[in-house]
C-alpha cells in the first residue's frame, strides 16, 4: 500500500535510514554486557526505526495535525465529557516534585503527593457524599470492577457469597455487564420504561436473594435524571443487594445530587470526564471510587491515611485484612490526579455547581435549536446530554444518523456519539458541556439543521462525507476479515546483534 | 467558573429561549428528599494562589535524594522531544479515535506503538495499552484462562508483589491462583524454583491454564525463561513472559523462548515516576491468541479512495459492542503513554536502546562492586542486569539513616516480602544510565559509614 493522501504520513519504519540517529547516551564500556549468559541475550536487534530527531518531530507534529481534539474544535460527544483540558493543569503535573517522585519513595520524603491524595478524596467525598474514596483504579471501568469486587467481599463476609446476579438496564454503558461478568457475575439487563426512565417494576421484579447488586447511571445515558431512584434504593436494600452508582454523568449533578446521601452503596467517578483532566486519545484516566459505610472495610490497598502527627502515609500491606487487596501497581494514576485536584481547587464549592448549572443549560438550549429538526424521543429536560434521533430523516430521506456524523465532520465540528444508548433507533448521543461557548453551540444546531435539509436536498454528498478530512470513510470490513495490526520490516535487512 | 464563557447574558438568552427564568427549573425533577446538601468545599482559587499551592505541595516532596530505588519503577533519560510532542493538544485532548477520517493521527501512532512493541517482545500482536505492568499482567492471566477454558494460573513470586496482589484480585470472580516459590539456596537461589513448578504442574485434578514468570524477576536476577515455557507447555499451559522493555534491546524476546503472552511496565520507555502513573501496561500474543486479547487494537486498512488508513478494528473483544461477554471491561486505557513509549523509542533508537540497558548493567556492576569493598555483599549469586539485592544487617534502621543522610538506598525487601525470611536482611538496588559513579561513590561511602561508624577507605570503581 503506498501513501498516496497529501496530508498522511509515511510511517516511523518507512522513514528510517540506518546509521540516522543517536547522540543521546553515552556509549557503554566494552564487556558491559559479559556476565549475561548467552542463552539469556537477544540475538537478533529489534527493527525499531533509525531516525534522527527533526525527522522524529516532524513525523509526529504532522501526525497530530491529523487528529480532532478539544483544542481545535467543538467535540460534543455524549458521555464523554469532552470539556476543555485547563493548561494549568498540564504545567502543575510536570513540577518536578510531582513528576520525578518515585512510588516507592519512603512517606516522609512524599508529603507533599501524599497530603494533595488525602485532600483529593476528602473533596471527592465530599462531592458524592460517600464516606470514603479510593484514588487507586486506573480508569471508571477499573473503578467499577473496584466497586463490585467489593460489594462481593461484602456478601462473602455475610454467608451469603451465593448472590450471583447484577442487574442493570439495558441503557447502561458496556462496561457495566463487562464488569459484571469479570467479577464472575451474571448479568440480568432490565428493559427501560417507555419514558427512558429505568424501569423500578422490572427492576422490582427481578430483585431476590441471588441479586448481588444493581448498577445504575444516573443521570443515565440518555441525559435524564432517574426521578424514581429512591424507590428503586430502597427496595434493592430490602432484597439485601447493593446498589452501584455509575458515575460516568457526574457533571451534570454536582452540588445538586450526592449519591451518597440518596442511598447508593458505591460509585466511581471519571476525573478525566468531570474534573478534566485530558483524555489523551484514549486514555490515560483515573477511575477513584467512594463508597458508603457498608463497603468502607473492603476499599483496595493501600489508602491513604493521616496519623495523629498530621503527617500522612500510605497503609501498609496486611495492614488492613478485610480489603480487597491491589487494583494495580502502586497507589494510582497520581498525575491524573494531580491535575484533577488542581480542578477542584480552582472551582470550589460554588464553580463546581457552575460547572453542572451551565452544563445543563447548554445540553437543553442545545436541544431546543434541534427541535422540530430532529426526534426528541424523551420530551423533558434533560441533563448534560440528550438524544437526538434522525429517525425521521431516515426514514424520509435513506440518510442515516452515521451519515449525518460524518458531515459534521465538513462543518468542522466533531461528531457526536452514536448508535449508544443501543435503545434509541438512529440515536445521536449529544454532549456539549459548559465550557462551550453559545455561538458555538449555535454555529453547531446550525450545521445539524442545514445537514438535515441536505438530506433531502442532496443526499449523495451526505452519504459520501467527510469530503475535507484527511480521509474518507475506511473499509473496516477488510481490516477485521485481514487483519494487519503491525509493520513488517522487509526480509533481509537485520544484522545480529553485536556482541 | 473559571473556564467558562457564559456572560450574564448569554444564559439569559438560553434561559429565554427555553421559557424559563433560572437554571433551576431544569433541575426540577429532582426529588425535593434527593436534593443535595451544600457542597463542603473551599471558595474556587484564582490560577495566581492555586499555582503557588501547588508548587507548595510539590516542593514538599524531597526530590534532593540520590536515589537507588528501582522495584519495577526505573529512572531514565527521556529526551525532551517526547513531553514536547505530548504537550501537543492535538494528542492530549483528543478522545479515543472512534471517528477515524478525523484520528489518523492518533490511530497511525497506535498502529506504530504496536509494530515497535511487536519489535520488541518478538510477538506480532500488542494491545493498545493497558493501565500498568499489574493490570496487563492480570488481564494476561485471565487470557489464559480463557483460551484454555482451565481456572488455575502459576504465578511465580518472582514476580513484582504488586503484580501478583493484583492479579489475586482479579481472581476474586472464582479463579483460583498459586505461586511458585523461589530457589532458597544456591547458583539459582532467588529464580523460580523449576522443581516446584514441575509438580505443581503435575497435578490431574487441577489443570493449569498459565504459567507467569518474570525477566528479570522482582529482584533482579535472569530466570531460566526457556525452561519454565518448555514445562508450562508440556503441561497443556500458556506461557506468561512479565517483561521489562528496556532490557529487551539486550536481553532475548519472549517471543525468541516460547512465551504466549508478554506483559510489562512501559514506564521505563519515557514515562516519569510521578509516583506510580499515568504508567503503560504492555500486553502482546502470538497471532493464536488475537481474539482473546483484551484492549483495542488498530489495523492498517484503505479508504474509500484507496489511500492507505487506520481503524480500530477486530471490536467485537471489546465491551461496548460485546457487553458481559466481552474479553475485559476495558474502556478508557493509556494511549497518551503509549504514544510517549513510541516517541521515545523512535527518539532513541536500536542503538541507543541497547546503550541504555548496556550502560545501567554497566553502572549496577559498579554499584555491585562498590558496596562489596563497603562490605555489603550481593544476595544471590545468579547473573543480574541492573539490579539486585544486597544483604545489611538491620536493613530497615539501615535505610532510614540513609535517607537522614540523603541516600534512597533501594527498597526494604521486609516491607514488601514479609513472608520471605530469606529477604529478612534485604536491601534491592538499582542502577540505570543516569547514574553516575560520584551518587554510587556517596551511597557507598554513607553505607559505611552508618554500618561502621568510620569514614569509608576510598573505593576503586570499576565494572568488574
Amino acid at each position: 500500500m503506498s501513501v498516496t493522501g497529501p496530508r498522511l504520513q509515511p510511517t516511523l519504519f518507512e522513514r528510517s535510514r540506518p546509521g540516522r540517529g543517536g547522540g543521546k547516551i553515552p556509549h557503554p564500556p566494552a564487556g558491559a554486557l559479559d556476565r549475561i549468559p548467552a542463552d539469556a541475550r537477544r540475538t537478533m536487534p529489534p527493527a525499531l526505526p533509525e531516525m534522527n530527531e527533526p525527522d522524529v518531530v516532524r513525523h509526529y507534529v504532522n501526525l497530530s495535525q491529523l487528529n480532532f481534539a478539544v483544542d481545535t474544535g467543538f467535540y460534543p460527544l455524549g458521555s464523554c465529557t469532552m470539556k476543555f483540558n485547563p493548561k494549568l493543569n498540564e504545567w502543575a503535573a510536570r513540577l518536578r516534585g510531582f513528576a520525578e517522585l518515585h512510588p516507592l519513595t519512603p512517606d516522609e520524603a512524599a508529603q507533599g503527593t501524599l497530603q494533595l491524595l488525602w485532600e483529593l478524596e476528602g473533596a471527592l467525598a465530599a462531592i458524592s457524599g460517600m464516606r470514603a474514596v479510593t484514588l487507586q483504579p486506573a480508569a471508571g471501568a477499573q473503578g467499577e470492577l473496584t466497586g463490585i469486587l467489593m460489594i462481593r467481599a461484602h456478601h462473602r463476609a455475610r454467608g451469603e457469597g451465593d448472590r450471583d446476579e447484577v442487574l442493570v438496564p439495558d441503557s447502561s454503558h458496556g462496561t457495566n455487564p463487562a464488569t459484571a461478568s469479570m467479577a464472575g457475575y451474571r448479568t440480568i439487563t432490565i428493559p427501560s420504561a417507555a419514558d427512558g426512565g429505568v424501569d423500578i417494576d422490572a427492576f422490582k421484579a427481578a430483585l431476590g436473594p441471588r441479586t448481588a447488586a444493581v448498577m445504575i447511571t444516573n443521570p443515565s445515558t440518555l441525559g435524564l435524571f432517574e426521578t424514581r431512584i429512591g424507590e428503586l434504593l430502597e427496595a434493592v436494600h430490602a432484597a439485601g443487594a447493593l446498589a452501584y452508582m455509575d458515575g460516568a454523568n457526574l457533571n451534570a449533578i454536582m452540588g445538586h445530587f450526592k449519591a451518597g446521601e440518596a442511598g447508593f452503596d458505591v460509585m466511581h467517578f471519571n476525573v478525566h470526564k468531570t474534573f478534566s483532566t485530558p483524555h489523551g486519545g484514549g486514555g490515560p484516566g483515573a477511575g477513584p471510587v467512594g463508597v458508603g459505610d457498608t463497603l468502607l472495610p473492603y476499599l483496595p490497598t493501600p489508602r491513604v491515611l493521616r496519623d495523629d502527627d498530621g503527617s500522612f502515609r500510605l497503609e501498609r500491606p496486611g495492614e488492613r485484612p478485610t480489603s480487597i487487596g491491589r487494583m494495580r501497581s502502586f497507589v494510582g494514576n497520581t498525575g491524573v490526579l494531580v491535575r484533577a485536584y488542581a480542578y477542584i481547587r480552582a472551582h470550589g464549592a460554588s464553580g463546581l455547581r457552575e460547572v453542572s448549572d451551565d452544563a445543563v443549560l447548554a445540553a437543553n438550549y442545545l436541544k431546543h435549536r434541534l427541535a422540530g429538526v430532529y426526534d426528541l424521543p424523551y420530551d423533558r429536560p434533560c441533563k448534560h446530554e440528550f438524544v437526538a434521533s434522525a429517525a425521521t430523516i431516515k426514514h424520509e430521506t435513506g440518510i442515516r444518523t452515521l451519515d449525518i456524523a460524518k458531515r459534521l465532520i465538513d462543518f468542522g465540528f466533531h461528531p457526536p456519539t452514536i448508535y449508544f444508548p443501543l435503545i434509541v433507533e438512529e440515536g445521536m448521543l449529544i454532549e456539549p458541556t459548559e465550557t462551550e461557548s453559545v455561538e458555538t453551540l449555535d454555529a453547531f444546531a446550525d450545521a445539524l439543521i442545514a445537514i438535515a435539509a441536505e438530506a433531502a436536498s442532496d443526499p449523495e454528498t451526505v452519504r459520501a462525507a467527510p469530503h475535507t478530512a484527511p480521509v474518507k470513510r475506511l473499509d473496516e470490513a477488510t481490516a477485521a476479515r485481514q487483519p494487519n495490526l503491525r509493520w513488517r520490516p522487509m526480509a533481509g535487512v537485520e544484522t545480529p546483534c553485536p556482541d | 467558573m473559571p473556564y467558562g464563557p457564559h456572560t450574564s447574558a448569554d444564559r439569559e438568552r438560553m434561559l429565554a429561549a427555553l421559557g424559563i427564568d433560572s437554571v433551576d427549573a431544569l433541575f426540577a425533577d429532582i426529588p425535593e428528599g434527593l436534593r443535595a446538601s451544600s457542597l463542603d468545599l473551599p471558595e474556587p482559587e484564582p490560577e495566581l494562589q492555586l499555582a503557588a499551592r501547588l508548587r507548595g505541595l510539590a516542593a514538599r516532596n524531597r526530590l534532593d535524594l540520590v536515589s537507588f530505588l528501582g522495584a519495577g519503577v526505573y529512572r531514565h533519560w527521556s529526551p525532551p522531544a517526547v513531553d514536547q510532542i505530548l504537550l501537543r493538544g492535538e494528542w492530549y485532548t483528543a478522545y479515543t479515535p472512534y471517528q477515524p477520517e478525523v484520528s489518523q493521527g492518533t490511530l497511525q501512532s497506535i498502529y506504530e506503538y504496536e509494530s515497535l512493541l511487536a519489535e520488541l517482545t518478538g510477538l506480532d500482536v500488542v494491545s493498545a495499552s493497558h493501565y500498568d505492568g499489574a493490570a496487563a499482567t492480570a488481564e494476561a492471566a485471565l487470557m489464559t484462562c480463557r483460551a484454555t477454558r482451565r481456572e488455575r494460573v502459576l504465578v511465580s513470586r518472582g514476580v513484582h508483589p504488586h503484580y501478583r496482589a493484583t492479579v489475586a484480585t482479579y481472581f476474586e470472580g472464582g479463579l483460583e491462583l498459586d505461586e511458585i516459590p523461589l530457589v532458597a539456596e544456591g547458583d539459582g537461589a532467588g529464580t523460580t524454583d523449576l522443581a516446584a513448578l514441575e509438580r505443581m504442574l503435575a497435578d490431574p485434578d487441577r489443570p493449569v491454564a498459565g504459567v507467569i514468570a518474570a525477566q528479570p524477576d522482582f529482584l533482579g536476577l535472569l530466570e531460566p525463561m526457556p525452561r519454565i515455557g518448555e514445562l508450562a507447555h508440556a503441561a497443556g499451559a500458556l506461557f506468561v513472559a512479565v517483561i521489562e522493555p528496556v532490557s529487551l534491546a539486550v536481553l532475548a524476546p519472549p517471543g525468541a523462548y516460547g512465551a504466549d503472552i508478554a506483559a510489562g511496565e512501559g514506564q521505563p520507555l519515557g514515562i516519569p515516576p510521578q509516583y506510580g502513573g499515568p504508567y503503560l501496561g504492555i500486553l502482546a500474543s502470538t497471532d493464536a491468541l488475537v481474539r482473546q486479547i483484551p484492549g483495542r487494537l488498530v489495523g492498517m486498512t484503505t479508504d474509500l479512495d484507496g489511500q492507505r488508513a487506520f481503524v480500530m478494528t477486530l471490536r467485537a473483544r471489546e465491551q461496548d459492542i460485546r457487553r458481559d461477554k466481552a474479553a475485559s471491561n476495558i474502556c478508557t486505557n493509556q494511549a497518551l503513554l503509549a504514544l510517549a513509549a513510541s516517541v521515545y523509542l523512535a527518539s532513541i533508537g536500536p542503538h541507543g536502546l541497547r546503550d541504555v540497558a548496556a550502560l545501567g548493567a554497566a553502572k549496577a556492576a559498579e554499584l555491585e562492586a562498590a558496596l562489596a569493598a563497603a562490605g555489603i555483599p550481593r544476595l544471590h549469586p545468579g547473573p543480574y542486569l541492573n539490579e539486585f539485592a544486597v544483604r545489611v544487617p538491620d536493613a530497615p534502621r539501615v535505610h532510614r539513616r540513609l535517607l537522614e543522610r540523603g541516600v534512597l538506598a533501594g527498597l526494604v525487601l521486609a516491607e514488601h516480602e514479609p513472608d520471605d525470611p530469606s529477604l529478612a536482611d534485604g536491601l534491592l538496588v538499582c542502577a540505570t544510565e543516569v547514574t553516575t559513579t560520584e551518587e554510587i561513590d556517596r551511597f557507598a561511602a554513607a553505607l559505611s559509614e552508618t554500618l561502621t561508624g568510620r569514614p569509608p577507605v576510598a573505593v576503586e570503581a570499576g565494572a568488574g
